[in-house]
């Protein structure tokens, strides 16, 4: 068995809110994604992704934004890791 | 994109467009270079006539380059030199960081055929808090359909601090944009914006020369913002600055207010607001 990842940013907290963002990496070698390689996310939320298989292996945490620093923005938020195993 | 009034032969950029730039991290203009530029500019690039500041070794004369004026690095008027200086790209350049900018670097990113890897996402230098900022022109001499890349940007990425390639776990954003052009096609980005190099399927190679260059004066109405007494132009503004891209999700006002305060130093109105997002926190009385 390979495991694959799938990392899902969006647009808020909720797992049912919209993919801003996405990525694939795919231990068995044989489609692991790169930058600009597709324009539709694979799934439409978390929960979707939950809801075909994916298993949900990290939360982001809900960290407060540091005084003085509340309006900087920098990475995705609210990135999910998602994981299933697969035959390799 | 249209040219606005002249400073000189140079004609400015109008405030929608500095608007535009604020709010996205870039503007692009189509077709700007004439295909004879174009065609003078391949041959320098292929023949490496035009040395650079970037990864010149110390004791070569191009290693001291950064921070000097650009007329004086490239004070000829053939190839890349006649491009910066042609009116319409100087009053870009002009408008953006005032005159005698200084050159930073500039490098000829070419993709060679077949080339199936995609560069991952970065922002370029390491991080940067400066509310001044320079800008990269990119110029692409040659027509780019997708099967060449081109360069993939994300608008409105410019304002978050990144360092470099921290960004590179990501693969796809909603919004993205792959750069498909017509020779002589220039994309003027602020330095911040998050950009990476796509595959090249074709079977040509294909070049993307990059131009960074740093403000050589305080960047205060350095466009022609004399458009801004119009209420009409004034309202645009705003609502070009209001408008967020697809992948700011939950961020979405905070890069509003991000863009306000760019705005606030780039105009020199200190009162200036969006929706009255940011008096709401300035009109405190203590």
């Amino acid at each position: 068995m390979r495991q694959q990842i799938l990392i899902l940013c969006l647009a808020t907290p909720d797992l049912g809110s919209p993919v801003l963002a996405w990525s694939f990496y795919d231990g068995t070698g044989r489609a692991t994604g790169m930058a600009g390689d597709s324009e539709t996310p694979p799934f439409p939320s978390v929960l979707a992704a939950m809801k075909e298989g994916w298993r949900v292996i990290q939360f982001p945490l809900l960290m407060p934004r540091p005084a003085g620093h509340e309006h900087e923005t920098s990475h995705l938020r609210f990135e999910y890791v998602l994981e299933r195993m697969v035959q390799a | 994109m249209s040219s606005g009034p002249v400073s000189g032969d140079a004609p400015l950029l109008d405030s929608p467009q500095l608007a535009s730039f604020v709010a996205r991290g870039f503007l692009r203009f189509d077709e700007i270079v004439p295909q004879p530029l174009c065609a003078e500019a391949l041959a320098e690039i292929a023949g490496g006539t035009r040395p650079s500041s970037f990864q010149a070794k110390r004791g070569e004369p191009a290693a001291r380059w950064p921070g000097r004026p650009l007329d004086e690095i490239w004070p000829d008027s053939v190839g890349l030199a006649a491009i910066v200086r042609s009116p319409a790209i100087a009053g870009i350049i002009r408008s953006l960081v005032g005159p005698g900018a200084l050159y930073d670097h500039h490098y000829a990113h070419t993709i060679q055929p077949g080339q199936r890897w995609s560069q991952p996402w970065h922002a370029d230098a390491i991080v940067d808090p400066r509310t001044a900022f320079d800008i990269q022109l990119c110029f692409f001499f040659e027509d780019t359909p997708r099967a060449m890349g081109g360069t993939m940007i994300l608008p409105g990425s410019h304002l978050r601090r990144v360092n470099e390639s921290d960004i590179a776990r990501y693969q796809n954003f909603v919004g993205q944009q792959a750069t498909v052009c017509k020779a002589g096609t220039l994309l003027v980005c602020h330095h911040g914006l998050w950009h990476c190099g796509q595959p090249n399927l074709s079977a040509a190679p294909r070049t993307m020369l990059k131009l960074r260059l740093n403000p050589s004066v305080p960047q205060r109405r350095l466009w022609d913002a004399r458009d801004l007494d119009d209420p009409g132009v004034a309202a645009v503004v705003a609502g070009i600055l209001a408008s967020p891209e697809p992948w700011h999700g939950n961020e979405a006002r905070l890069e509003v207010v991000n863009r306000i305060k760019l705005w606030r130093h780039l105009s020199g109105d200190a009162r200036f607001d969006v929706d009255y997002w940011l008096t709401r926190l300035e009109n405190q009385k203590n």
